[in-house]
């Protein structure tokens, strides 16, 4: 098969689930005859139909709320949150809720339900169409978080979302829908839940990134070794359950480990990570763990040169990269 | 002259009356429990309020759902959950119904089709209505029934999914338990309408349904007659029945910022010995409903005599039932 853009690797394992698998419903704002705003479920309605591919009204807390009771009795949903700026509505049922389900019954019953969400920045969305909102949810115990980087990784790591048994969520950078191709296998194969890869072995500077910064940490580490600089990129790609041991393996072979993510820096992911860092590897380090990360502001801005500071780049990564070789 | 409504059939008249003591008894006696401090933390309690629980689960059908709220003893008591492993959950032990986990305001019996006693004002009502299209689209049959005080009735999840239920034509039901103080607030005083679900029925397109939630046989045929339409893909209903819980709103409650005669006349009314004195007046022999009331005594003071010496969960229990392996890792 052709290289795939990351959306056509949604889309396509979205139509191959629900081809697979008939308790497997979409629903969302928009995502049926219009075949969402971003088109990841174009062509969904056509094949599937009214039963199956669900458009409702603008009601986050509805969609989340009706997918749980859905989940609870033997369908799959997959739910879409239009932009991941609009879930808050949905918070209550997503924390409050779905979370705690099999907790709450002891085990009597559980939610394999999958929240998909276009999150990030740099597409000049401005205030309320450009967050990252993993933070809150890694978070929460019961949770399972998800952030791809690449069309094979969406294609795998969506299958395994939507056969879970428990309730993801699943980002997706919207800025890479159509800028980042790669190639697809065409079979039925899966990315596990929890696992990270090493995308760019290195031996002097662990670099963990996810999502969009996952693509930013690769052009980081060319342009570093252009001075002669060793860096390892490590995608994470679940951040909940959070592959630990190859984070760790990682950070003891280099010694140093730099920390980037889009959101803000205050409460991120990446303060999780490096406080695991720090309690785990602290024997091995030979540097200050460090983050690169959005900054102290509550929104990301409209204005082009105004969000261009706001984002983390290649080049701020690069820096950091070199900052931690050299000390 | 309006035709009398059909006669209920005497074992589905029984069989509410045993509901109703069977939630009396259960419920007075957790409330002493509670003063003893066997149950902890709090408890919400629907002394005065079982004609509801009692008429509407006489109604369902075994694979039906029930959705409720934290003053879910007596819908759980109604779906069959044997009162042993409810009264081991209040106690908080490793018998309970959900092991500890939940308490009082959690109660939850999948087998059973009690699927979960709701904390959070209003968050069951999509999660109903989502079990209910799970049904619609699987055709397995099944309605899902979901209660609600009035206090919900000002939240926006009821509102989102009343409108969507009606546009999928949803087999679930909504009623609304409306006891008048949304917690120690009377309702009227924070609402725009006097019946707070039936008047806003209209915004949904629905029918405008206003009973008398102490008469266990008016709330009975209503809700069958919103079952049976539910059921046969007529849609959803949304149903008020207006009660009045005889104590306060939680634990030690006293209740006093309602007037005492208002307190009074709703007692006067009280759901349980009123249906017992009407079955008396139809006929029912008075040895055939001791036998009911003394069957509740001994079956309360059994669960609780199962449930006083059982043991509490160990503690590494806590990280476990997180996800569905029974763990509760996040990380490898």
């Amino acid at each position: 098969m052709p290289p795939r853009t990351f959306i056509d690797a949604i889309r396509e394992t979205l139509a191959d689930e629900m081809r697979r698998d008939p308790t497997v419903i979409v629903l969302g704002e928009d995502v049926g005859k219009k075949g969402g705003v971003f088109r990841a479920t174009d062509g969904l309605w056509a094949e599937f139909g009214d039963d199956r591919v669900i458009d409702t009204p603008l009601t986050e807390s509805m969609i989340v709320g009706t997918s749980i009771g859905a989940a609870l009795n033997g369908l799959r949903p997959v739910c879409e949150i239009q932009f991941a700026d609009f879930i808050f509505p949905a918070f209550n049922q997503i924390v409050s809720e779905a979370a705690r389900m099999r907790y709450r019954s002891n085990n009597g019953y559980g939610v394999p339900m999958t929240i998909r969400a276009p999150y990030g920045g740099g597409v000049h969305g401005a205030l309320y169409h450009s967050q990252s909102v993993e933070a809150f949810f890694t978070h929460v115990p019961g949770l399972k978080v998800v952030v791809p980087s690449t069309p094979h990784d969406a294609r795998g790591l969506l299958r395994s979302s939507i056969r879970d048994p428990d309730p993801v969520l699943f980002f997706e950078h919207k800025k890479m829908y159509r800028s980042v191709r790669g190639d697809v296998p065409d079979t039925d194969y899966t990315v596990p839940l929890g696992k990270a890869a090493i995308t760019h072995p290195g031996t002097q500077v662990t670099v963990v990134a996810y999502g969009l910064m996952a693509h930013y940490a690769l052009e980081a580490a060319d342009r570093v070794a252009e001075d002669g600089i060793s860096a390892e990129v490590v995608d994470l790609r679940t951040l909940r359950p959070l592959d630990t041991e190859t984070l760790l393996d990682s950070v003891r072979k280099t010694g140093k480990c730099l920390i980037v993510y889009e959101d803000n820096r205050f409460g991120g992911y990446g303060a999780e990570v490096a406080a695991i860092v720090a309690e785990e590897a602290f024997d091995y380090l030979d540097g200050p763990v460090t983050r690169i990360a959005g900054p102290e502001v509550p929104g990301v801005p409209y204005n082009h040169v105004l969000e261009e500071w706001f984002m983390v780049n290649p080049e701020k990564i690069a820096e950091g990269i070199r900052t931690l070789a050299a000390y | 002259m309006a035709s009398a409504p059909p006669q209920i059939d005497r074992e589905t008249q029984l069989r509410m009356y045993r509901i109703m003591v069977d939630c009396r008894t259960f419920e007075e006696r957790a409330q002493e429990l509670f003063f003893e401090g066997l149950v902890r933390g709090t408890t919400h309690l629907g002394i005065g309020q079982e004609a509801v629980a009692a008429g509407v689960a006489a109604a369902m059908r075994n694979d039906d759902y029930t959705f409720c709220t934290y003053r879910g003893h007596n819908h759980t008591l109604a779906r069959g959950v044997p009162m042993a492993p409810i009264f081991a959950e209040l106690f908080g032990r490793a018998t309970g119904l959900m092991g500890g986990k939940g308490g009082s305001m959690h109660l939850t019996s999948v087998k059973h089709g009690a699927m979960g006693s709701y904390a959070i004002v209003g968050a069951h009502l999509p999660i109903a209505l989502g079990a209910a299209w799970s049904a619609q689209y699987r055709k397995s049959g099944q309605v899902a029934v979901c209660f609600f005080g009035d206090g919900t009735t000002n939240i926006g999840a009821f509102h989102e999914a009343l409108n969507m239920a009606a546009v999928w034509k949803a087999p679930v039901v909504f009623f609304c338990e409306n006891n008048q103080y949304m917690e120690y607030t009377p309702i009227r005083e924070v609402t725009a309408v006097e019946h707070p679900a039936a008047d806003r029925a209209a915004a949904y397109g629905l029918d405008s349904i206003l009973v008398d939630g102490n008469d266990v046989e008016v709330v009975h045929r209503v809700a069958k007659t919103a079952i049976d339409r539910a059921r046969a893909g007529d849609g959803p209903s949304l149903i008020e029945a207006v009660t009045y819980r005889h104590g306060g709103h939680s634990r030690a409650d006293p209740g006093k910022y309602r007037p005492d005669d208002e307190v009074a006349a709703w007692k006067a009314r009280d759901p349980v010995p009123a249906y017992r004195q009407q079955l008396l007046a139809q006929g029912v022999g008075e040895t055939e409903l001791e036998a009911i009331d003394g069957d509740a005594r001994e079956a309360v003071a059994a669960a609780e005599a199962e449930a006083r010496p059982a043991p509490e969960p160990a503690a590494d229990v806590l990280e476990t039932q997180v996800w569905t392996d029974g763990g509760s890792a996040w990380r490898n």
